[in-house]
């Protein structure tokens, strides 16, 4: 293992890490929800309208945040690993495996992790295994 | 006011997860090639996050209640059941496969606009397919 010093960007990271506790923090305090996108996403097409609001102004805000970044930051370009129906069948595995696992990177492994949660830390080292175990069995050229 | 602190919450996540590199796929799967030439960036991503919740919840939940609802809704169960671990089975190799779990897919959404819209939509799919398995083979 050699670390990518030419791609490693440890203070833009941890500040995007903070600003996301920060979100997570604010609809904690303010509105007493955990900040899980999955299940955010999930629910937010069959909870109640009226009481079920709150998840599609949280969704409006995300969709429309890479622009805000934009107002200050130079670029913004997302290099693809997947195309066409790799990509369309690994997000259906994305959305399915974190129905069933009841979370995904922001429910479990930020606000989880940081109420110390046991099926939270679990899930975490589980994901992450297999996450890391799929990239090195996938054919690419890093 | 809970309308607008949702939305205040939503894009500085989305702001964060543009900020920390966790749009770009490439630099998700860089972190997760540990074997390989390896970006550690994406650990001070979560560190990050998790550090500023565990301080900023201990003040949260000296409080009785939110300030825009009655109650905390947080998650009762805390057993390791087998839908946990095989749905996060699941979401891992499809992170690994795409570069984006549901937040940055959320985010990509009209970032990318040839494949944004296609991909939520599968995500979206599985999310709602993943709630009808789980409730099928796991009734609570």
């Amino acid at each position: 293992m050699t670390i990518d010093m030419e791609h490693f960007t440890p203070l833009a990271s941890l500040a995007g890490g903070v600003l996301i506790g920060v979100a997570a923090l604010i609809l904690m305090a303010m509105n007493g929800r955990v900040m899980g996108i999955s299940s955010i996403l999930g629910n937010a097409f069959t909870s109640n309208p009226v009481s079920g609001l709150w998840r599609w102004f949280f969704l409006g805000g995300t969709l429309v945040a890479p622009f805000v970044y934009l107002l200050w930051a130079d670029e913004l370009l997302p290099r693809p690993v997947a195309d066409g129906s790799t990509l369309l069948i690994g997000g259906f595995v994305v959305g399915l495996g974190s129905a069933i696992g009841s979370g995904c990177t922001s429910g479990h492994g930020i606000c989880g992790l940081a109420r110390f949660s046991l099926r939270s830390l679990v899930a975490v080292m589980v994901f992450m295994i297999s996450a890391i175990i799929t990239v090195y069995l996938m054919p690419h050229s890093a | 006011m809970a309308l607008i602190t949702a939305l205040i919450s939503g894009i500085i996540f989305g702001v964060g997860l543009a900020l920390g590199g966790m749009l770009d796929p490439s630099k998700v799967v860089g972190f997760l090639d540990i074997f390989d030439v390896w970006d550690p960036s994406l650990a001070f991503v979560m560190g990050g996050g998790v550090i500023v919740n565990v301080i900023g919840h201990a003040f949260i939940t000296r409080r009785s209640r939110p300030v825009c609802d009655t109650q905390f809704h947080l998650p009762t169960t805390n057993t390791i059941t087998m839908p946990l671990i095989i749905g996060s089975v699941l979401f891992g190799i499809g992170w690994g496969v795409t570069g984006l779990c549901p937040g940055p897919a959320v985010a990509s959404t009209f970032l990318n606009i040839k494949t944004g819209l296609s991909f939520i939509a599968a995500v979206i799919a599985g999310l709602v397919i993943g709630k009808i398995v789980h409730k099928q083979l796991w009734p609570a």
